[in-house]
């Protein structure tokens, strides 16, 4: 597997948010972690960047990851859009996309990847010279993914992409997700909210209750399962 | 009108001083969130650095070049030793560092250095232009200024590195998730800014001497410009700075209290005004304080 | 006087980082608190049978730039604004005692309620517009007003009254005939009189419902004006209390000094009083005092290592402070005592 995590802890400060949580992922699959609010779903994601203290064992290809700076995780490849977008609001929206390709080399290569990530959201490309902070919602959600695309991650970690979100744009977000996904081969880590949305996405979930994965399995199996839907997705 | 004229151009000349000094405390300001109360220190000691090698015979212009160098690394080393270790500290923890970097700065300079004041020299000279309005090394130290504010702006606005600065300062967090290592970004505004208080100490020696006590109120004056520009913004500061040189020396001529003796008041006063009535200056952004 | 120091351990002072919940503690605690207190002042009250005039005179100043740090303490460590410029206050509390009796020949203990009264309306007219100033704006604003005293107490258009950049000479208090003290013992007990008044009082008032509301502002400015305290009128009447002990310790200041000058009030000063502040402890009370030994003594150490670079070394003093002891020595202190107590547990 491309990244396998065993027995994955993780604290802030004394509190203890994760408990030897263990899962996988392979590139060119969509997973996604399920669970309520304060689950440790976004602790989960925090955790695999280096951004919250953590101890069990994180690997990616193999290399132990685990209590690396956020940075050099990110030079492996793994590219996070954070829970708030993370979007530089002072700075263009080109400038935005630009720094997701900082570690990255090759000035027309980046180039190129800046108008494939306009073709994707053309939206972007109207308002390249706007500041970011300028946009709506929506469009910065676009942004954050575009950026972390010019990463060209092998590891894209999503936290709650459709938080915010009309349910048209939600839609038109996971197609691009989708397509990107069967394109480039990027392996997707998705947490979310809103359950429905994320199983008809991912192939495989987890779910997570009060920092334990508590069950996981195909994502058919457990959006047919009527009892762990209303026990643990709640709808 | 002449009079008038006249010191506008000087304040003009002096303006550029405070632009620089400016300039420098906005750049560590971005960087760390804290006013480096030792700036001045700083520029005093690499304007004793560029002395000490004009002494040996070296060139003028090589010598700036060095001691620019020299301050660059210095600021480095600063940040990774004093400052780094401070990150999470409170404020007040990091206003006794700035106390104690000042400390050792104005001590050693003095033991160095000894504290008789000595002449700087000029490469542009001291000749009178225009008539009188302003001279050679006045219009030096603006020109100076101009190219620094120029190089500045285009590595901020046209180069990766200046852009991940940018992000570095603006957001750490989201910096550190697109791979930007923000703690070297930090340390390279370190050296920017001891880099351009060196200028500014250069440019600045030949007019008030040189002795370790000499950036005190160029300093405060600075910090006036810096906030009356705005904080956060380093175009605000430079014109921030020109614009206290130019006040400083109407205020002078007219109210003649404030061109001697109560010239620090007056920098009491502007900061005090501004940050009462415009707390973000004039191109700063406002601060907006979350729970 | 290392004995006040002590007194850290059995005080209930609240930390920096303490909850302002912390209810004074009761019944035993209380009480040790209050007898080492007075264990500390009987000491402080023997010490001039024993010591010599000019060890009386470092004591003297050492109680008096603690009471100078406890201003700026309450200002700083319990209210959360920060100061470079009470060296402004400090000396505008001296010149009041000197002017009053250079020019109307005050009997010297007027000065004292004189000096407080001028600086805490001083203190709170500059505390209007720090309202609106946050952190390091009024750090800066504080500093601008620390460098620019000197200059308006050497201004030539007052140098009449206020003697310009020769300052004036004041004359040290006489003891009262009835006692049988010297003129030094004499300044020792009265400054000890003062402190141990004005501690006391400070003490109360961090443990009241006002020091409370201080404390809330510093934690947590818009939660305390949702429960119903108004921070402004709170921070400008902590900035008046604060410039008040800061101006008395000034003229306590110049009756020990016998002299003042625009150039004993300057920056240097003010970074001194914040220095003595964060190495006694911020948010500690009996810590001040031991700020005030540092004040006074530090910079001699310095001198004795190397004279030439003395400043060098008193930064570096400064930084080993700084990276060793965090909290201070009060909260060296506290750790120090929760180590022992823990052990003698086990």
């Amino acid at each position: 597997m491309m990244l396998e995590v065993e027995g994955l802890d993780a604290w802030y400060g004394e509190n203890r948010a994760l408990y030897e949580i263990s899962f996988g992922l392979d590139a060119g699959h969509i997973r996604t972690l399920l669970g309520a609010n304060g689950a440790g779903k976004t602790t989960a994601l925090r955790a695999l960047c280096g951004m919250v203290r953590t101890g069990g064992d994180i690997r990616l290809d193999g290399k132990r990851i685990s209590g690396w700076a956020t940075e050099d995780i990110v030079r492996l490849g793994v590219a996070h859009v954070p829970e708030g977008r993370g979007t530089f609001v002072r700075l263009t929206v080109e400038e935005n996309l630009q720094l997701g390709a900082m570690t990255r080399h090759g000035r027309a290569e980046i180039a190129a990847d800046i108008e494939r990530v306009y073709a994707q959201f053309p939206r972007l490309k109207e308002r390249r010279q706007q500041q970011a902070g300028t946009l709506s919602g929506g469009e910065q959600q676009m942004l954050a993914v575009g950026r972390a695309l010019m990463l060209r991650p092998r590891l894209l970690l999503l936290d709650e992409p459709s938080f915010g979100l009309a349910p048209l744009i939600v839609e038109e977000l996971f197609a691009i997700l989708r397509r990107v996904s069967e394109e480039t081969r990027v392996a997707m880590l998705i947490v979310e909210q809103n359950a429905a949305l994320a199983l008809d996405l991912a192939e495989h979930a987890y779910v997570l209750e009060t920092g334990r994965i508590v069950l996981d399995g195909p994502a058919a199996e457990i959006g047919a399962d009527e009892g762990v839907r209303r026990s643990y997705l709640g709808y | 009108m002449d009079l008038l004229l006249t010191q506008v151009f000087a304040g003009l000349a002096t303006g550029g001083i405070y632009a620089c000094m400016a300039l420098a405390v906005v750049m560590i300001y971005q960087a760390i969130d804290h006013l480096n109360f030792a700036q001045g220190e700083m520029a005093m000691f690499s304007t004793f650095i560029a002395w000490q090698l004009i002494q040996w015979g070296i060139p003028y212009w090589f010598a700036f070049l060095l001691a620019a160098a020299v301050s660059f690394v210095g600021g480095i080393v600063i940040e990774r030793v004093l400052f780094k270790p401070l990150h999470n500290a409170s404020i007040l923890a990091n206003l006794v560092g700035f106390i104690a970097l000042f400390s050792i700065l104005n001590s050693g300079a003095g033991y160095i250095w000894n504290y008789t004041i000595k002449t700087f020299p000029t490469p542009f000279g001291h000749t009178n232009l225009f008539g009188g309005l302003i001279d050679t090394h006045e219009a030096g130290m603006i020109g100076v200024t101009a190219a620094l504010l120029f190089f500045l702006y285009a590595f901020f606005r046209f180069t990766r590195l200046g852009l991940a600065m940018r992000a570095a300062a603006a957001n750490p967090e989201s910096a550190r998730l697109v791979g930007i290592r923000v703690g070297w970004m930090t340390a390279l505004g370190w050296a920017m800014a001891a880099a351009v208080g060196a200028v500014a100490g250069m440019m600045i020696a030949p007019v008030v001497f040189l002795e370790p006590n000499m950036m005190l109120g160029v300093l405060l004056y600075g910090f006036a410009g810096a906030v009356l520009g705005g904080l956060t913004s380093p175009l605000g500061a430079v014109v921030g700075g020109f614009l206290v040189g130019i006040i400083e020396n109407l205020a002078g001529t007219f109210v003649p209290y404030f061109g001697r003796e109560l010239k620090l008041s007056l920098a009491l006063i502007l900061i005090v005004a501004v940050l009462m009535f415009k707390p973000s200056g004039i191109f700063g952004r406002s601060v907006v304080s979350r729970v | 006087m290392t004995a006040p120091v002590t007194s850290t351990t059995g005080s209930a002072a609240t930390g920096n980082t303490a909850a302002v919940t912390a209810a004074p503690a009761r019944g035993w605690r209380l009480e040790r608190r209050h007898l080492v207190s007075a264990a500390v002042v009987v000491v402080a009250a023997l010490i001039p049978l024993v010591a010599r005039s000019f060890v009386l005179f470092e004591l003297t100043m050492v109680m008096i730039y603690g009471l100078a740090i406890l201003g700026l303490n309450l200002l700083t460590g319990f209210n959360g604004q920060f100061s470079l410029g009470h060296s402004a206050f400090y000396g505008l509390g001296a010149y009041t005692a000197a002017l009053m009796m250079h020019l109307w020949d005050v009997n010297y203990l007027w000065t004292l309620p004189a000096a407080g009264g001028v600086c805490f309306a001083v203190g709170f007219l500059f505390g209007l517009p720090a309202l609106r100033l946050q952190n390091l704006y009024l750090a800066l604003a504080t500093f601008a007003l620390a460098t620019a005293m000197p200059q308006i107490l050497k201004f030539h258009a007052l140098e009449g009254i206020t003697g310009g950049v020769q300052g004036l000479t004041v004359d040290q208090p006489d003891p009262p005939s009835f006692l049988p003290v010297d003129s030094d013992q004499w300044l020792y007990y009265l400054t000890l009189i003062v402190i141990v008044l004005m501690f006391w009082a400070a003490s109360n008032l961090v443990r009241s419902r006002s020091g409370r509301a201080i404390m809330a502002i510093r934690d947590n400015p818009i939660a305390a004006a949702a429960m119903g305290i108004n921070p402004s009128l709170y921070k400008t009447l902590t900035f008046g209390v604060s410039a008040l002990y800061t101006g008395v310790a000034g003229a306590l200041g110049a009756f020990a000094i016998q002299f003042v000058a625009p150039d004993s009030f300057t920056i240097f000063l003010s970074v001194s009083l914040l220095v003595g502040l964060v190495i006694g402890g911020v948010g500690s009370i009996p810590g001040c005092l031991f700020g005030g030994l540092f004040v006074l003594f530090v910079p001699n150490i310095a001198n004795s290592v190397s004279t030439g670079l003395a400043g060098a070394v008193y930064g570096i003093i400064l930084l080993l402070v700084i990276f060793l002891m965090p909290a201070g020595a009060a909260g060296f202190a506290r750790l120090a005592v929760a180590r022992l107590t823990r052990a003698r547990r086990q």
